[in-house]
């Protein structure tokens, strides 16, 4: 038998084995605590923003009054932290650190040291912008997408200190997800266990593998672009200011041709968790692993040459509008696949209505929602009218929810078992959901009608225009709900802190499910598996025709041809 | 009830951009209530039942893949069909402007519209120009050559009603145009984060018959001069 | 350490320097593009980049040159596993990279003396930023290599395949030379 030889042995002491540790483990924990605090940050952001558009002449309770430079920081900070601090942390951040060593056999990340400090990293930069949101002048109040000139001088915003603080954090995030990238990439090329070819890779490593290699392609373009801005702001260069001969949109060609991919570098995992979970829950294979396979490198390829959608009336060469809407239009069609083959993957299976596949169909439910409506903003002519208003909003959140929370809590309660030798309780998690999935609903149609009549996005009232006025009712719903849906949050957080001291202890493979993790302890010891894992059979064959039982583990060997002797050992 | 969720339009090439609108609406929308009733049926119809089990379809054959690549592919057909109803309906748009009989510069600053016509001598930069705050009197069924200029961030000039809309960018000057097809007044917002007022950078498009357009240049507009002709030495149009 | 991996494509620290060299070249190639671009759709800029000196910026390319030379035969040296001669070429490309940021120092000086900040104009911005960013990265590696040098000489480097790290970090100081002979003719030739 192949012995795991001796790593890296645990480490004694609490500051080795839970603060700088290099466990994977460990780390991807860091992350989760990490982006779960980040997101009530976020969340707190939204209910600002929903009462003060529902409500706009009263005080906001348990917060006071906010005026219209407070309420541009508010929503910069809402977009910031949870794109780059929840979602990213979340979904790459902890269940890629967590998963990819154990679903592909491995006893840590190709490189633990460098893991931890892009764990380290990271909290550097959520403590560079939790200050920002203190210094004299406030947080950056240029929209998380921060477009010059507003965020290139400190006279148009009033802003000092805090929009450098936030470069120096989104770099510092940019950093840590560079390191973490390396990781992941030199981690699934090097280190799987004998038998696990690429082909027998479960989804959610292709999909975090894919986003990894992503990531690191477009990110470089925007570190130049945010030194840039820094230097605009702090030396007097005139990289973005036209009167110093430099172009306002080259910052949006720069941001853009990150945050485009950057989005499905966030939506892949999310997805790829959604994809774990549902042959498990319907007791069914992957419908068409290779094609999924195609369809995910295609749209991380096609990422790169989309991002001009954000900038049809920016003001760019109007000829480039067709170009970029087709490649955009374009992008649908692996996104359609995915989603035809993850229906066809649930259709005639053994539907198993548990809190994790409650989460996973809601999420492509809603995610559906978000794909069709892109393909409005993605053709140029319709962008035109969308462009700039509340159906952007509506169109992203029902993109990014989906597969942020939707896609996360479906993990969390998932491997939760594994991550913490405990199950969560299943009636909280189903009233978690009945309340995530409802009030998100009631929160972002409205908005799409909004968006329609025109309203505009980033916009601290709706009283300034008559045209607003029947839309203001919208808001308030809108707003209800969003309370709702934080409230919501409650069952969860009660449930995940409970069940984590409290909780049913779990068994190994709770869910009798085929992928790595689930042949070791939950959780899993230090080195993750005591003996090196031999891989045999692809992820995901589940109700195998004329099998024993309607599951079968990657591990298990195949049936012998001939009878093996007592004596073999 | 659909008719209600754009506001109306007074614009020439507003009504090929809701062409797109619509086209695109009634495809996605099928895709849509398909895609989601076959996924709800699913959750339905093959909940886990004693005794039966699940079908093992891997996908991996060329009959049971057609499920999801004909969808796919008429799926692509259809985008393309877009993009060749959409790339017209932007040319018209944002393509080159017709001919114009009315010329207007307008400027964004934090936070307000000005909109600066060039008098009787047809020139910017001369003494007759008028410049109103707010307010962009056209008159209706003529094609109003617009400039946008920006003194200070990046503005966005958003008259919904006329599904028209062109971010205004500090150093450059940004050609457009449109031609209204109803008198009335249409407001005009900016849709892109411009600072602390840019929930309230509120202007007016209005919309005059051709009596009431004249009327309202005789009230405004100085009358042609020699003198104001001489400012920059242009002694004819 | 574990044993017995489906096939490893490349050792893990080589793979691990060129993932990060590919997005290091995103963030160059960038910079210099948006250079070239500017610069010719904005006439030129020869007024100011006539005041950057070539003499100087040749006598540093060859510095940077010779350094990846004298890094080649450290990595040589190990391979071959004569240590001590490894060590020397490392501390002597420890020493041309100092010189090349000495150099540097010396164009700055003068340059912000003779009143060209940043702010003086485009060409200046691009100047600044580009060849500050790439003296950044010259610093990363002679940090690498100082490290390394230090360990070869305590004795720690020759443990295990600890001495691999020479070739990885040859990688990258290769990378921050190749990025400066782009860097040398559209600064201070063009």
């Amino acid at each position: 038998m192949m012995e795991v030889a001796d790593s890296h042995a645990q480490p004694a002491g609490f500051i080795r084995r839970y603060v700088f540790s290099t466990d994977h483990k460990v780390i991807a924990k860091q992350y989760l605590l990490l982006s779960l605090t980040m997101a009530l940050i976020g969340g707190f952001t939204s209910y600002l923003i929903r009462w003060q558009l529902a409500w706009p002449e009263t005080d906001i309770p348990g917060w006071g009054p906010i005026g219209p430079d407070n309420y541009n920081a508010i929503i910069t900070m809402h977009g910031t932290v949870m794109v780059f601090f929840v979602a990213m942390p979340l979904l790459l951040g902890a269940f890629g650190n967590y998963l990819i060593p154990l679903m592909i056999g491995a006893n840590d990340m190709a490189f633990p040291r460098l893991n931890m400090m892009s764990f380290w990293t990271l909290f550097t930069a959520s403590v560079v912008l939790t200050i920002s949101m203190f210094v004299p002048g406030g947080p950056a109040a240029a929209g998380w997408t921060s477009y010059a000139p507003l965020s290139d001088n400190p006279i148009y915003t009033g802003v000092t200190w805090g929009q450098n603080l936030w470069i120096l954090a989104v770099a510092l995030e940019f950093g840590s997800f560079l390191m973490g990238g390396i990781n992941f990439l030199t981690t699934t090329l090097n280190m799987r266990a004998p038998g696990m070819t690429f082909s027998r890779l479960p989804l959610l490593v292709w999909m975090e593998t894919t986003a990894a290699v992503v990531f690191l392609l477009s990110v470089g373009p925007l570190i130049g672009g945010a030194l840039m801005l820094l230097m605009d702001r702090t030396l007097g260069t005139s990289f973005f200011r036209a009167d110093g001969g430099g172009d306002p949109l080259l910052w949006e060609h720069l941001f853009w041709f990150f945050g485009h991919p950057e989005v499905y570098v966030v939506a892949l995992p999310g997805f790829g968790i959604m994809l774990e979970v549902m042959p498990v829950f319907a007791r069914k294979p992957i419908f068409g692993y290779r094609p999924m396979i195609w369809s995910t490198i295609a749209a991380g390829l096609l990422s790169f040459v989309v991002w001009a959608h954000h900038m049809f009336v920016s003001g760019m060469d109007p000829r480039l509008a067709t170009p970029f809407s087709v490649t955009t239009i374009l992008i649908s069609v692996p996104f359609a696949i995915l989603v035809f083959a993850m229906i066809a993957t649930v259709w005639r299976g053994a539907i198993v209505l548990s809190t994790p596949m409650l989460f996973a169909l809601g999420g492509l439910a809603t995610f559906i929602i978000g794909g069709v409506t892109g393909i409005f903003l993605g053709s140029a002519s319709t962008d035109i009218f969308l462009h700039g208003t509340y159906f952007v909003v509506a169109h992203f959140h029902y993109t990014l929810f989906p597969v942020t929370f939707f896609g996360g809590f479906a993990g969390l309660y998932f491997w939760f078992p594994k991550m913490f030798g405990r199950m969560m309780n299943e009636t909280l998690g189903k009233i978690h959901f009945f309340f995530t999935f409802v009030c998100f609903n009631f929160v972002f149609i409205p908005l799409f009608l909004a968006g329609l009549k025109g309203n505009p996005r980033r916009i601290y009232e709706t009283s300034s225009y008559d045209f607003l006025k029947p839309v203001q009712h919208i808001h308030v719903i809108a707003t209800i709900a969003a309370i709702g849906l934080l409230i919501g949050q409650l069952p969860f957080i009660v449930n995940f802190f409970y069940s984590m001291m409290r909780g049913e202890k779990a068994v190994a493979n709770p869910w009798q499910a085929n992928t790595l993790e689930w042949t070791t302890d939950s959780p899993p010891p230090h080195e993750n598996f005591r003996t090196m894992p031999i891989v045999y059979r692809d992820p995901y064959e589940y109700s195998v025709p004329g099998a024993p039982s309607d599951w079968i583990p990657q591990n298990e060997p195949p049936e012998p041809i001939y009878p093996i002797s007592a004596a073999a050992d | 009830m659909l008719n209600n969720l754009l506001p109306s339009n007074v614009s020439t090439f507003g009504a090929d951009i809701d062409h797109v609108f619509w086209l695109i609406f009634w495809i996605v929308g099928i895709w849509f209530v398909a895609a989601e009733g076959v996924l709800l049926y699913a959750i339905i119809r093959h909940r886990k039942r004693a005794g039966a089990q699940a079908s093992y379809l891997p996908g991996n054959t060329a009959r049971q893949l057609a499920w999801v690549l004909i969808p796919a592919l008429v799926v692509l057909c259809l985008d393309l069909g877009i993009d060749r109803a959409g790339a017209s309906a932007w040319e018209r748009e944002k393509g080159t402007p017709p001919a114009g009989d009315v010329l207007v510069r307008i400027t964004a600053k934090q936070f307000n519209w000005n909109f600066t016509y060039p008098g009787p001598d047809g020139k910017f930069g001369t003494a007759d120009d008028v410049t109103s705050e707010n307010d962009l009197h056209v008159p209706v069924g003529k094609v109003v050559r617009i400039e946008l200029q920006s003194e200070d961030v990046i503005h966005s000039f958003f008259v919904p009603e006329m599904r028209l809309k062109q971010d205004v960018v500090p150093g450059r000057t940004i050609r457009g145009w449109f031609e209204a097809t109803k008198t009335g007044t249409y407001e005009i917002a900016c849709s892109e984060l411009c600072g602390f007022g840019h929930y309230s950078m509120h202007g007016n498009v209005i919309v005059q018959t051709p009596a009431e357009y004249a009327g309202w240049q005789r009230e405004t507009w100085p009358t042609r001069t020699a003198a104001n002709d001489a400012v920059k030495g242009t002694g004819t149009r | 350490m574990q044993v017995g991996y489906e096939t490893a494509l490349s050792p893990s620290g080589k793979l691990g320097v060129w993932w990060f060299i590919a997005s290091e070249i995103m963030v160059f190639g960038c910079l210099i593009g948006l250079y070239v671009l500017f610069r010719v759709a904005h006439g030129g800029w020869n007024d100011q980049a006539s005041h950057v000196n070539w003499r100087l910026g040749a006598i540093n390319t060859l510095v940077l040159v010779t350094s990846s030379l004298t890094m080649i035969l450290a990595f040589n040296a190990v391979r071959i596993e004569r240590r001590q001669r490894a060590a020397r070429f490392l501390l002597v490309t420890v020493l041309l990279g100092f010189t090349f940021l000495g150099i540097k120092s010396v164009e700055y000086t003068h340059e912000l003396g003779e009143g060209f900040t940043p702010a003086s104009g485009m060409f200046w911005s691009f100047y600044y930023i580009m060849t500050g960013l790439h003296g950044f990265h010259v610093l990363g590696g002679i940090i690498l290599n100082l490290t390394l040098y230090i360990t070869a000489v305590r004795g720690t480097l020759w443990s295990g395949n600890k001495s691999s790290r020479v070739e990885f970090a040859g990688l990258y100081w290769h990378f921050v030379d190749v990025v400066w002979i782009f860097l040398f003719p559209l600064l201070y030739l063009a």
